[in-house]
């Protein structure tokens, strides 16, 4: 059962993927991240990380999406415009990343782990609310207090890049 | 390969495919916009081995790690948005190979 639940999320995710890159309409392109964020989404679920694949569509599909689909809306972004495809930039993208995905996948059977299966609910790693704050709050608590430092410094740098300067 | 039991192998190899989709992204298209959309996925490549990792490992630590990425990335994508919403008053557009002057 859960290998179907994988091949069907992990398709949904490569497809939606692909036409990311390949359509030229931006707002079908955000349609497209946000249907891949799910489909990852799903993926965590399939994994045992329930506290993350909610994580995942309140922060990915929801506030960075919106983030998105304003600034498009902002810029009016216009399709791009067609031009001849560049086969000399594919075809290196194709070989560099079809070799780099070969080597990676060979590397990977050489762990003894690769291999490993585990049934549903056999996982100790805890993918709850609860265990991930326990972490969070106790071994990783400085990098806790340092991510909402990043937050504030995020946001301050936003604010200052979108001001229009008074004089002009 | 066997199709009815999933192993790590099957989630790192779906995960450097969507590495490579999301690459292909950021060098094929010109779009500013559309590139840090590919980062998106880049990250959520790095994120899902990571976590299929923690899993098959038996180990919490991971999904620790994937939380501080996705903070990060939604910082990045505030300021990148940021940058871009600036580039575009300016400079009137956001095609990459157009924004070429600081190109050596």
């Amino acid at each position: 059962m859960e290998a179907v639940f994988f091949w069907v999320f992990a398709a949904g995710l490569l497809i939606s993927a692909s036409a990311l890159v390949a359509f030229r309409n931006p707002i079908t392109n955000a349609v497209c991240l946000v249907v891949a964020l799910v489909m990852q989404a799903a993926l965590f679920i399939t994994l045992e990380a329930f506290f993350l694949a909610a994580v995942q569509v309140i922060v990915y599909a929801g506030a960075v999406m919106v983030l998105f689909l304003f600034v498009i809306m902002l810029l009016d972004v216009k399709e791009e415009a067609r031009r001849k495809p560049p086969w000399a930039k594919i075809v290196a993208v194709l070989g560099i990343g079809g070799g780099a995905v070969f080597g990676a996948t060979k590397i990977a059977t050489l762990f003894p782990f690769s291999g490993k299966t585990l049934q549903w609910g056999e996982s100790k790693g805890g993918g709850s609310a609860a265990e991930l704050g326990r972490l969070l709050f106790t071994s990783y608590s400085p990098l806790f207090l340092a991510t909402g430092v990043l937050l504030l410094v995020a946001t301050v740098g936003v604010v200052v890049l979108c001001r229009r300067d008074p004089e002009s | 390969m066997n199709f009815g039991e999933i192993t790590l192998g099957h989630y790192l190899a779906l995960s450097s495919l969507l590495f490579l989709i999301g690459l292909a992204g950021v060098i094929l298209r010109r779009s500013l916009l559309i590139i840090m959309m590919s980062l998106e996925l880049l990250l959520n490549a790095a994120n899902l081995a990571l976590v299929a990792v923690g899993r098959f490992q038996g180990l919490p630590d991971p999904q620790v790690a994937v939380f501080f990425v996705i903070t990060v990335a939604a910082a990045e994508v505030s300021l990148g948005l940021a940058i871009l919403v600036a580039i575009f008053r300016i400079r009137k557009t956001t095609a990459a190979d157009q924004l070429a002057s600081l190109r050596f």
